[in-house]
């Protein structure tokens, strides 16, 4: 029979992802839409949050290096990869904020337009998962730099990994439809 | 024969007890069977919460011009009426009896994550405690949501309503759902990881596989009202745009993530109720279902058609032909499978010795209560005639036939089937009786006649009406009615304190079951098995008990 942790957290993914496409066709459905003011192709800098995402992406090959380490009972690679991959993350927050603040600098809220409502709810809603995941990796290193491997279960570090991935593919889609829509329109 | 080993929760996860006593015993319980009881009791008082309201609007509803309830009142109480049942009664309940079934049923320990269990339990429970907790706001504006259970934009947004009772809504519902979704997980994460050595999933007992598949749905869409809650919220706390049509948002948008929850949530609501039955009826019949397959596959069916026909609450909205088309097929399509299901219980019921038990009268009169629901609910998939009755009481009475003709009556069968099981007593069947048939006259004594109210024009979610002909009579039979199926309910109660003080001790296996739940003392230790008898088919206790017409040998001398 399935691992159980593994499971649960597959189901719990599965749900999330539901919330994400609701939140996505919300998005996608007004962005079609002819408006005025702030929109994604005159607010947004692509390459700046391209090079912040890169960042993201790279943490869920971090995270890979991490769990195989893992496997093979290495701790320093173990507290190594998973540094990295908590730092890629903090990186890509840390670049979610900037963007935020230029955003609001300009005038650009949740309550300007329609572009401001579904653009803050839907990115601030993965930048939560982003932060829910970096305390869950926090743990897992703290954990692992303190003690034995031993001390951590293989279905628990596995479980951490695929919400993690799982955050990374969301992003994928995301910039996907809000950074790249208006340069492909 | 060999015995085989318990799969349960390491001795990590497994709490301590003794630690606590009273009280503090099932505060901190993360026991499944606690649970499943503390789900039980805490929905059925929301039930009597419920069931209040909808006294006070019969009450105000049974003469024309009555001046009872104000407008306002009357607006807040149906509000609160339909989502207390929907989120606070009906789903609860089911989930409770799941959650204290199905561990047993699959011969386990306990659920897959016992202190994810509690806390699903606990957040449902503060969710509800949110919701009520807007009657205590005050003002000119205060007191509870008046938008109705689903909650249409723009009615909701501040513009309309100016007071915080929406935003207790959204938040209590916000609970209640995250409740269910973890809920949900753990239940499927337990079928599919927990099961006895020998339980393949082919074998699994029917309301175990109907709890998987509402598992499944709730997995699914309980996310997307989840996500339609927040973007409500974000508009009315935060001033964003999405569902106010005044600077561009879309209130129809409000209706596609509503209902797209809203109907995959009313087979969340009937699934398990199916499962009551598939499990009832073959007991009290003395014959196995017939057509596991079918009922098992039909179900499937159901669950996949359920998410393709929320439109059908959007007719009137003005979609266009070809969606309206869509989605009156798919609603007529998803009849089918659940058509053929009742053709299984008939069929097993059908030459078998039936013993007309209270929960087996309560699984019978689901079958005809259920069946004229899911017909007026056909009648609803034509778009023209739903044009016609939209928004009138023939609505009321086709939703009332399936969630308290179907889901509540089954129930009341679950009740009756597995409370010797969980209080180690029967219940009384003489007050079982009267209680069958108080509700059996007084629910169809206040509803069918509302197919006809609402044929006759008279629209719903209106505080009174002038005395038109028929209306004055037909609104006095219904409250009638009403107050016939409280005086059910308090029978029911009766019947319950007098039976868990005094009624006859029940044994281990008081009906003669089949099924792993039954293989264990009455209620069942903590650790719910000393040893799970060997599952070899899909009746193990038959198989104990018959070792020379097991259902193995049965099946192959029928070839």
């Amino acid at each position: 029979m399935p691992d159980k942790n593994k499971l649960g957290v597959g189901l719990f993914l599965f749900s999330e992802a539901w919330f994400f496409v609701t939140l996505l066709i919300a998005y996608a459905y007004f962005h079609s839409l002819p408006a005025n003011g702030p929109s994604a192709g005159n607010s947004l800098n692509v390459l700046h949050t391209l090079i912040f995402s890169i960042c993201l992406f790279a943490s869920s090959a971090t995270i890979h290096m991490a769990a195989r380490s893992f496997e093979r009972g290495e701790r320093t690679g173990v507290t190594g990869w998973l540094s990295v991959t908590v730092a890629l993350g903090a990186i890509f927050l840390f670049g979610q904020a900037r963007e935020y603040i230029g955003l609001f600098a300009h005038g650009v809220t949740i309550s300007t337009n329609l572009f401001g409502s579904t653009f803050f709810t839907l990115t601030g809603f993965h930048g939560l998962h982003v932060f829910g995941g970096l305390i869950a990796l926090s743990t897992l290193l703290g954990v692992t730099m303190d003690g034995q491997l031993g001390e951590v279960k293989p279905s628990g570090f596995e479980s951490i990994a695929i919400y993690w991935h799982f955050v990374d593919a969301v992003w994928v889609v995301i910039f996907a439809v809000v950074y790249l829509w208006p340069l492909v329109a | 024969m060999k015995d085989a080993a318990i799969p349960g929760p390491t001795a990590i996860e497994s709490f301590e007890q003794e630690a606590h006593e009273g009280w503090l015993a099932w505060v901190s319980s993360v026991d499944h069977k606690q649970l499943g009881i503390m789900y039980l009791l805490g929905a059925f008082v929301f039930f009597l919460v419920g069931g209040v309201l909808a006294l006070l609007m019969r009450i105000q509803l049974a003469v024309p011009n009555n001046h009872f309830l104000t407008p306002q009142m009357y607006n807040q109480i149906f509000t609160m009426h339909g989502t207390t049942m929907i989120f606070l009664v009906v789903v609860p309940l089911l989930v409770g009896m799941a959650t204290y079934m199905v561990p047993l049923m699959i011969g386990a320990r306990d659920m897959a994550f016992p202190r994810l269990n509690a806390l699903s339990f606990w957040v449902q429970i503060f969710g509800g405690i949110m919701l009520y907790f807007s009657f205590a706001t005050s003002g000119i504006n205060g007191g509870a949501p008046a938008v109705g259970w689903f909650a249409y934009a723009p009615l909701t947004e501040t513009a309309y309503s100016y007071g915080p009772g929406v935003n207790y809504w959204i938040l209590g519902l916000l609970g209640i759902g995250v409740g269910t979704l973890t809920a949900g997980i753990n239940l499927m994460t337990t079928i599919l990881t927990m099961r006895a050595p020998g339980m393949h999933i082919r074998r699994l007992p029917l309301f175990v596989w109907m709890t998987l598949v509402t598992g499944f749905l709730i997995v699914t869409v309980m996310p997307i009202l989840n996500a339609g809650l927040v973007m409500l919220l974000a508009d009315r706390l935060l001033n964003a745009h999405f569902f106010r049509a005044d600077t561009g948002g879309s209130a129809v948008l409000w209706q596609h993530v509503f209902w797209a929850f809203g109907h995959p949530e009313v087979y969340i609501m009937v699934l398990p109720a199916f499962g009551i039955i598939s499990e009832v009826i073959p007991v009290f019949s003395g014959k196995p279902i017939y057509g596991y397959e079918v009922v098992a596959a039909s179900t499937l069916a159901i669950a996949f058609l359920s998410m393709l026909v929320w439109a059908h609450h959007m007719f009137a909205v003005g979609l266009g032909h070809t969606f309206d088309i869509f989605f009156a097929l798919c609603s007529m399509a998803i009849a089918v499978p659940t058509g053929i299901k009742i053709f299984n219980w008939t069929a097993t019921m059908y030459q078998g010795r039936v013993r007309f038990t209270t929960a087996m009268l309560y699984a019978v009169s689901f079958l005809l209560m259920f069946t004229i629901g899911g017909l007026s609910g056909i009648a609803f998939a034509v778009a023209p005639i739903d044009w016609q009755l939209t928004d009138s009481y023939f609505v009321v009475a086709h939703f009332h036939y399936v969630l308290f003709g179907g889901t509540a009556l089954a129930l009341f069968a679950g009740v009756y089937y597995w409370f010797p099981k969980m209080s180690g007593r029967m219940l009384d069947e003489r007050w079982g009786k009267v209680q069958f048939w108080l509700t059996f006259i007084g629910f169809n004594l206040t509803f069918m006649i509302q197919h006809v109210l609402g044929m006759f024009g008279m629209p719903r979610r209106v505080f009174t009406y002038p005395p038109l002909p028929g209306w004055e009579a037909m609104n006095m039979i219904s409250t009638i009615g009403a107050f016939v199926l409280a005086l059910a309910v308090l029978v029911l109660m009766i019947n319950i304190v007098i039976s868990l003080r005094s009624g006859e001790i029940a044994g281990d296996n008081p009906w003669s079951a089949w099924t792993l739940e039954w293989a264990t003392t009455s209620p069942p230790p903590p650790e719910n098995f000393t040893r799970v008898p060997p599952v070899n088919g899909r009746r193990p206790l038959w198989d104990l008990a018959h070792p020379d017409r097991t259902d193995e040998m049965l099946a192959r001398a029928a070839g």
